[in-house]
């Protein structure tokens, strides 16, 4: 039982911490979601630099070998700074289904441009028929006279507009699940892209007769690397979440002291210090839950999958009880785009939206109650 | 960071285990599991056990006579003995009064107080709080003014858990009524068979005999009965209150009452179906299982920083609060699980040695249980106190 960084780790902590701090202050990153997308921002670029892009991979694809803590420390450092980047929708999801079900070939051209910053992919496994079930879906593939058809639509593809190629899931007529490599300029393909509420960039990817040559396809039976790569993203995401939970609650706990009402700091109000203390609490149990999921990652998958359900579930209620307490604490203030809190607000309430929500993830813990 | 035991916390783990299954008497784990009362003699018994095994004062130094463990072995002593349904330790002598004796006592009180709570020769109770100071502890007003030798202490103590069994009390007393409130509080040791003093029964709501009023008249303290200087008795019971919390969100506990909720609940019938498949309830369940998860990480968290020489200070505020709220969870959802067979109170089988139907023994203590549990948010410092503790010392507010 260890809750210490190592030495290496904390020196990734604190690099990342203070490269975020001082190039995505407020200002900045208003100027950065403006910005047209065009290629790698100069912070990718810094990120390819340090290594970032190397880190949760494994060394046999040409990672630096990463662990679930070392994902953790990234997405906490990048969650503090709401870093508007693709890290984890454009990098870490789509690589680590290429670094798990790739073929040496399919690696060479899609893995290793992504490790080093030349371009960004995006993963498109969710349907709107099918909520927030990966298994369950619709698009269909099917081979005929030595190509793969893929028919269907993808929704809310994370990153959809920026990636050089889209990995694509879809049913294969034995039941399995096919994993496909799509680019957008394929005939058949079409893509509306638009910005998620909390300004992330998404969309929507049409299949329409998509005819791909053979070698587009990366497995014929990508399940389990599918689950894996979701329990990642998922344990990512908490991580993220205690970084943006972090900084609500510093925003919010420093605005109590400096604001007055009355003729006195609001935080000398008993009834608000409680309330800030219930916010406390709840991002210091997250963030025993979020430590859960980061180190859960290498048990096996149905282990995995109960305590990572846990944690996105119980991450998503607190990210959720927190940003409302932070917009109700600001007042009025609260509630205006001007307020930085209030992008906190909304990056985590709409937390719960991706890779699945409470209500789902409740329901895999659940499933396996009387069996923990 | 890694979540998982040592081997050698896992050997550890395996030992205590046997020897709970060993050691512990039958008719004692049954009363424990069934929610019954203990009575002082099963107390004492099980205590005696683990005296001789060298295991009742676990938070001892090895030089005063306690096994030397750290915080990690503790805390999976306390989970294994919740497990096996051993009573709790009954707290006041061995983890309460011997640590402040071990850091403010004299040497003679060291030699005369320590080997007498290791053998469980005396059995202490704690003299704190009064009908006047309850979270506003240092409002305290019993008197204890200097006579010769002496002081006479004349006040009233209350809520003085299991004080009817008492030979010993520990005592905050006002020795300067003009000193600024928190430093005019000492801390005296009394002896429960000082003429002038009163125990009487406070029964709660649950129908238990649990707490005690102590009324104090005119009662003679020797001097040397004080612990520290004058004026000295808070730093003392802040001591007391900052020492090994880190078992304080009753984690063992917990985990034992959420897996008797599902057994319970599976065993339970709604229409033909086990309890915990109507969704309703089973979401609770789930929710208070997820509140389990996390509170038993915060809780290792807290663990191994004290393992690595840190304090828990604030930190068992929060394990405090939540710890405390899931147990009431727990035996809120308990009850439920009973359904009509929560109605029936059968106050004689739950205190006394009355005997009852398996079909009612099983689930007898549940509802008397979820009133008690109550005091889990009141005792030691309320929940209001805690979250005003981490708005002070944590949020600087």
């Amino acid at each position: 039982m260890d809750f210490a960084l190592t030495d290496e780790q904390r020196m990734l902590e604190e690099t990342l911490t203070r490269l975020v701090a001082d190039q995505v202050t407020p200002e900045q990153r208003r100027a950065m979601l403006e910005a047209p997308a065009q290629g790698a921002s100069p912070l990718w670029r810094t990120f390819a630099e340090l290594g970032l892009l190397h880190m949760p991979f494994s060394e046999d694809v040409g990672g630096l070998g990463g662990d679930g803590t070392d994902v953790m420390i990234i997405m906490q450092a990048l969650g503090r700074c709401l870093v508007p980047e693709a890290y984890l929708f454009g990098l870490v999801m789509p690589g680590q289904l290429l670094a798990l079900c790739a073929n040496p070939a399919q690696q060479e051209r899609w893995l290793a441009p992504l490790l080093e910053g030349e371009h960004q992919l995006a993963l498109a496994w969710q349907e709107h028929t099918a909520r927030y079930d990966a298994f369950d879906i619709l698009t269909q593939a099917s081979q005929h006279d030595g190509q793969w058809q893929l028919n269907g639509r993808k929704d809310v593809v994370m990153n959809l507009g920026n990636a050089a190629a889209t990995l694509v899931t879809a049913q294969l007529p034995n039941g399995k699940l096919g994993a496909f490599i799509v680019t957008a300029n394929t005939q058949g393909v079409t893509s509306h892209t638009y910005r998620t509420m909390d300004n992330q960039p998404a969309g929507d990817l049409t299949l329409n007769s998509v005819t791909l040559p053979l070698e587009n396809c990366l497995s014929e039976d990508a399940g389990d690397a599918l689950a894996e790569v979701l329990a990642l993203g998922r344990a990512a995401l908490c991580a993220e979440a205690i970084g943006a939970m972090e900084t609500a609650c510093d925003q919010t706990l420093a605005y109590l002291k400096e604001r007055k009402q009355f003729g006195l700091p609001l935080a000398t109000f008993q009834s608000l210090q409680h309330r800030m203390v219930d916010m406390h609490l709840h991002l210091e149990q997250s963030r025993s839950m979020a430590i859960l999921a980061a180190t859960s990652l290498s048990l096996p998958a149905d282990e995995r999958d109960y305590k990572i359900a846990a944690a996105k579930a119980y991450c998503g209620e607190s990210a959720r009880f927190i940003a409302e307490q932070a917009i109700q604490l600001h007042g009025g203030m609260g509630m205006t785009e001007e307020c930085y809190v209030a992008h906190y607000a909304k990056h985590l309430v709409m937390f719960d939206h991706y890779l699945g929500d409470s209500d789902y993830h409740l329901e895999t813990v659940s499933e396996k109650l009387d069996a923990a | 960071m890694n979540l998982t035991f040592s081997p050698e916390e896992q050997a550890f783990r395996e030992e205590v285990r046997r020897f709970l299954a060993d050691a512990l008497p039958s008719d004692i784990r049954e009363r424990v599991r069934l929610g019954r009362h203990l009575r002082a003699d099963d107390h004492i018994r099980w205590q005696n056990i683990l005296s001789e095994q060298g295991w009742l004062a676990a938070n001892w130094p090895v030089e005063h006579g306690g096994p030397g463990w750290g915080p990690v072995q503790r805390h999976i002593f306390d989970e294994e003995c919740a497990a096996a349904h051993a009573p709790t330790v009954v707290p006041f002598g061995v983890n309460m009064v011997a640590p402040v004796i071990m850091k403010f006592g004299s040497v003679e009180q060291q030699q005369h107080y320590l080997p007498r709570i290791l053998n469980n020769q005396d059995w202490w109770c704690q003299g704190y709080s009064e009908p006047g100071a309850g979270s506003d502890l240092a409002g305290l007003s019993t008197r204890a003014v200097l006579d010769g030798d002496h002081y006479i202490v004349n006040g009233q103590k209350t809520w003085t858990t299991l004080g009817q069994h008492a030979n010993m009390m520990f005592c905050l007393v006002r020795t300067d009524p003009h000193a600024k409130k928190q430093a005019g509080i000492s801390f005296l040791l009394i002896d429960m068979q000082t003429p002038g003093i009163t125990v009487r029964p406070i029964i709660t709501l649950d129908g238990a005999h649990e707490v005690n009023e102590v009324f104090l008249d005119n009662v003679r303290v020797p001097v040397e009965n004080r612990v520290g200087e004058e004026g000295q008795g808070w730093t003392c019971a802040k001591f007391l209150l900052t020492h090994e919390r880190t078992g304080i969100a009753g984690l063992g506990h917990a985990k034992q009452a959420l897996r008797h909720l599902k057994s319970l609940a599976s065993r339970m019938q709604h229409r033909g179906n086990p309890l915990l498949s109507l969704p309703s309830f089973r979401q609770r369940v789930v929710k208070a299982e997820l509140e389990l998860m996390a509170l038993e990480v915060t809780n290792l968290r807290v663990i191994a920083a004290a393992r690595d020489g840190g304090v828990p200070g604030a930190e068992s505020s929060l394990l405090k609060v939540r710890g405390s709220e899931l147990r009431q969870e727990i035996s809120e959802l308990t009850r439920r699980a009973l359904g009509p067979a929560a109605l029936p109170f059968f106050p004689e089988f739950l205190h006394g040695d009355a005997s009852l139907d398996d079909e009612y023994a099983q689930g007898a203590a549940a509802s008397a249980q979820y009133f008690n549990r109550r005091k889990l948010s009141i005792y030691g410092g309320a929940n209001e106190i805690q979250k005003s503790i981490v708005a002070k010392t944590i949020l600087g507010m």
